[in-house]
């Protein structure tokens, strides 16, 4: 499976997601965010990190890159699209993904590892995972508190576009075990086809059990099933 | 303009310095020139009542690739892998502007890594704050902590380590010290000499504006009641510039392009182009037109003192220009040649052609003034504490009392405000007794503490110096690393004042002893003199970064417990020292007597002995005994693991207090498997190394016989309140 990962100034977990791509056997490549043209792929990956140092708005600028428009029309005709953190909020920035990700509630960044639950297991995704599988995952960002408008909320519910939910470890989805104030916990989104997934969450860090754990895995492999 | 006294003293330079000056250079400065002597010569740039001192630490060896003098130390960890490393204070900025001057902190020391060719690894830092009581102290501390998590979020570093510190010393002079880490292939290391004439000097990086003008010097003198004035003085960082800064730099480092290269930190453009034509022993012209500038008509003063971040110099070989400049297009960053090297032995300062400054480059560097300034010998106290005279208080009261302290509480509140995780290569983030980092792509890893005791060092500066260095030792080997090296930052008050003199002098001293006898070379550092306002001094604060290396990273140590019925052993011998101590601190308010006594011997045998343990895989989990004593250091693993341990009651030493309190040196709790035991014991036994077999891990309660008896949930709890309280 071809993989391509999207670079921007400011990026910082490129690396870290080419790294689990190879170790995963994607063939993977880095494209510029000046390029123009994107090579052949089946997967595009728009990673994490501060793409143009976050100013204006995390994501905005990216959203207007040069690249972007490639990403745009390849997700347009059924390309996957993974947006991690930062990647996520670009995503939302594209108009491909609806909602945005607001300031944390507590107003503070946010490293810790935290527990989601895997809300659809049917998708290109996570169809390696357990339905309601609970996964330990890293997560840090200023801005992952997912809001939307009603209708695109309820439309989320009944499509089963949730991808991922915060929750403990019993798996219950309450506000306790909400970190950042993400509406109704969501921590990731799909696309009405399914073929474009955000989520704030960072399953790069977690395919290594002498640095984490390898509840990321399963991601990878999915894509590649 | 003629340069009044007035002028002069503005400057930070005293009367004999001006005439020293005006000696050397058989002439009047004009004002730009004033201005670069001052740059060059303040205590920050110059080392002036420190040099003296510094050049007595050791630091040499076989694991030594640079000493100090460079950008940055830089040790061997075999395989060509370096590790490049340093640590630097921002005190003066952070009390002033706290986001500001603690992200340009970090943002500082990560250039010193990267200019040297190394990709930084690991981001620590040391911070120390006012009494929580100080109305200052709450926003200084959110500022900083979100200031350092700012620049090291955003450039992709992980924070991993460091350490959080409130004392009333503090109040008016918070200390932020950052440290970085960076990995360099040992044949692709880059240094700031500057070699040949009529070389391209190169300007890369972001524009020069009119922030930090005289920052060196705002560094180099004590605060008064008007240090808001100084906020001007402070730099504005951009982290996202920097990490654009670091690619490109280590994109071009790729082949041979660079001579040398320094970045542009404390006095800006004036150090760097003074520090390479002083090593290279050549002179430097500078055509001051060419500067990118962000502001309107600056004039060359305020270019050649200006502290604007992100910037760096750089030295080309002959016609590679034109490549260096593509990488530096497509990072979008200034790439402008703005002088070249000669042989004149001057820095000359051109302007549209005209000549504006010239002074001889030894003037400002060899020749800045050195001061062998006055110093006393700390009065030893021989203050003993009776326990019998002090209100009774029982063990679970006292101990409670510690880990629920500002000092001891958990840090999370911070840690998790720092992205650890990015590079997904940290196998052990904070909360243990040292950081580990695995080396990308390979087995091996370096582990990274730093540390301080500046209570120690105030009540005893050279057992202080000896201790710290100890503890930072004792630390890297708690996480199975062996130590290699240490960078300093050495924090204290004003050294005009003999005392204080003797403060530094006399840690010093400590610092060197046990750095020799450890085989522990100091390989970089920075001095930071001047920590004080109104004539209040800071506690001697100096604080030791330490790096070992782990060289097959299979299982990472740690502190967490890892089952119950483990058998569990302290090694190293308990006296029940309390002087000094946190317990009488927390507890008592009482802040007296000797620290406890450093044994190097033992401290050298403990330590290997309990490395070779780990390196057998005997160990389960280890925790060096530091701050509050055995029982605080039991208390650590169980809170961190959700253990408990039923700890028998000591046989030799009746005072439980002291037992357990005590804060002697050289000495870790090991969990051992029990199918280990009489292996390990036998080891020891062996190789001579004094233990106790304690008692052992049980699941749910702390108890110890007959004393106490908790839930460690509750423990937990107790440590986990104070920050998310304050």
């Amino acid at each position: 499976m071809k993989s391509s990962v999207i670079v921007f100034p400011g990026s910082n977990c490129d690396r870290d997601i080419a790294v689990a791509l190879e170790k995963m056997q994607f063939k993977n490549q880095m494209v510029w965010h000046k390029e123009t043209k994107l090579p052949k792929s089946d997967l595009i990956v728009v990673p994490g990190g501060f793409s143009y140092g976050d100013y204006l708005r995390s994501g905005a600028i990216a959203g207007k890159s040069l690249i972007i428009d490639e990403v745009i029309n390849a997700a347009n005709k059924g390309c996957l699209v993974l947006g991690i953190c930062n990647g996520f909020q670009i995503l939302t920035e594209t108009g491909l993904l609806k909602g945005t990700l607001l300031r944390n509630k507590n107003l503070k960044f946010i490293n810790k590892d935290i527990k989601i639950k895997v809300t659809n297991n049917n998708t290109k995704f996570t169809n390696k995972y357990q339905k309601a599988q609970i996964l330990k995952i890293n997560i840090a960002h200023n801005e992952g508190n997912f809001f939307t408008d009603p209708n695109h909320l309820k439309e989320l519910k009944q499509k089963d576009l949730i991808a991922f939910e915060y929750c403990d470890e019993n798996g219950e989805v309450n506000e306790s075990s909400n970190p950042n104030g993400s509406l109704e916990n969501i921590a990731g989104i799909y696309n009405d086809k399914k073929n474009i997934l955000g989520m704030m969450p960072h399953p790069e860090r977690m395919v290594d059990s002498l640095v984490s754990n390898k509840d990321g895995v399963n991601l990878f492999l999915s894509l590649l099933n | 303009m003629k340069i009044t006294d007035q002028i002069v003293e503005k400057h930070g330079l005293k009367k004999e310095e001006f005439e020293k000056i005006k000696n050397l250079l058989k002439r009047e400065p004009n004002l730009l020139e004033l201005g670069i002597f001052s740059a060059m010569w303040n205590e920050h740039c110059s080392y002036k009542s420190s040099r003296l001192h510094l050049k007595n630490l050791p630091t040499k060896g076989k694991q030594v690739i640079q000493g100090p003098g460079e950008n940055a130390g830089v040790i061997d960890i075999g395989d060509n892998d370096a590790i490049v490393f340093k640590i630097e204070s921002h005190n003066h900025p952070s009390f002033i502007e706290p986001y500001q001057g603690a992200a340009t902190g970090v943002g500082g020391i990560l250039r010193d890594v990267f200019t040297m060719g190394a990709r930084p690894i690991a981001l620590l830092n040391s911070i120390h704050f006012g009494s929580p009581n100080h109305f200052k102290t709450k926003s200084l501390l959110n500022g900083v902590v979100s200031g350092i998590g700012g620049y090291g979020n955003c450039i992709g570093i992980p924070t991993v380590a460091g350490e959080t510190k409130f004392d009333e010393s503090y109040n008016e002079n918070i200390l932020v010290n950052a440290m970085a880490v960076g990995h360099a292939d040992k044949d692709k290391i880059f240094y700031s000499k500057a070699k040949g004439v009529n070389k391209s000097v190169v300007y890369v990086g972001s524009k020069t504006g009119r922030d930090g003008i005289h920052g060196a010097s705002m560094a180099s003198a004590e605060f008064d009641d008007n240090s808001d004035e100084k906020k001007p003085t402070v730099q504005v960082g951009d982290p996202f510039t920097e990490k654009l800064l670091m690619e490109a730099c280590l994109e071009l480092m790729k082949d041979n392009s660079i001579i040398s290269i320094q970045d542009m930190g404390a006095a800006g453009l004036t150090s760097s182009s003074v520090e390479m034509a002083s090593k290279g022993s050549l002179g430097i012209e500078l055509e001051l037109e060419k500067v990118p500038c962000r502001e309107e008509n600056m004039t060359p003063y305020e270019m050649m003192l200006s502290e604007s971040q992100e910037r760096m110099l750089i030295i080309l070989n002959d016609g590679r220009e034109k490549d260096a400049k593509k990488i530096f297009d497509k990072w979008d960053l200034d790439f402008v040649v703005i002088g070249k090297t000669t042989n004149s032995n001057n820095l000359t300062l051109k302007y549209n052609n005209k000549v504006e400054g010239e002074i001889p480059i030894d003037a400002l560097a060899s020749e800045a003034p050195v001061y062998d300034r006055k110093w006393v010998r700390k009065k030893i106290s021989k203050t003993k504490i009776d326990l019998k005279k002090l209100k009774k208080i029982n063990i679970e009261d006292a101990l409670i009392k510690i880990i629920s302290s500002p000092n001891h509480s958990n840090k999370s509140w911070i840690t998790n405000q720092f992205d650890q995780m990015v590079m997904s290569d940290t196998a052990l983030k904070s909360g243990s007794d040292g950081a580990i980092i695995r080396i990308h792509n390979k087995d091996k890893a370096i582990a990274v503490s730093v540390d301080s005791s500046a209570n120690y060092c105030k009540s005893h500066p050279i057992t202080g110096g000896k201790q710290i260095v100890c503890e930072n030792w004792r630390n890297l080997v708690s996480v199975g690393a062996t130590p290699l090296a240490i960078t300093n930052c050495l924090n204290f008050g004003n050294p005009e004042n003999e005392k204080i003199m003797g403060e530094f002098a006399e840690c010093l001293e400590g610092i060197k002893e046990a750095c020799e006898f450890l085989n522990y070379p100091v390989v970089s550092g920075n001095v930071s003199f001047y920590n004080g306002t109104n004539k209040k001094n800071i506690n001697p604060t100096p604080v030791i970064g330490g790096v070992g290396l782990i060289k097959n990273l299979s299982k990472p140590m740690n502190l967490k417990f890892k089952k119950d019925n483990s058998v569990i052993l302290l090694v190293g011998k308990t006296f029940g020292h309390l002087e000094q101590s946190c317990f009488l601190r927390e507890n008592y308010s009482i802040i007296d007597g000797m620290p406890p006594e450093v044994n190097l011997l033992n401290e050298k045998n403990n330590g290997e002995n309990v490395l070779k343990l780990v390196h057998d895989n005997l160990v389960l989990s280890m925790h060096d005994v530091s701050s509050g004593g055995l029982i605080v250091a039991l208390s650590e693993m169980s809170i961190a693991s959700n253990y408990g341990v039923k700890i028998n009651k000591p046989k030799k030493l009746t005072n439980l207090l002291e037992y357990f309190f005590g804060e002697d040196q050289s000495r870790y709790v090991l969990e051992i498997d029990p199918k280990n035991q009489l292996k390990v014991e036998k080891i020891l036994n062996e190789n001579n190394i004094y233990f106790e077999n304690i008692g052992f891990t049980q699941k749910d309660y702390f108890e110890i016989e007959g004393e106490l008896k908790t839930n460690v949930k509750d423990l937990f709890k107790t440590n986990n309140e104070w920050y998310n309280i304050y």
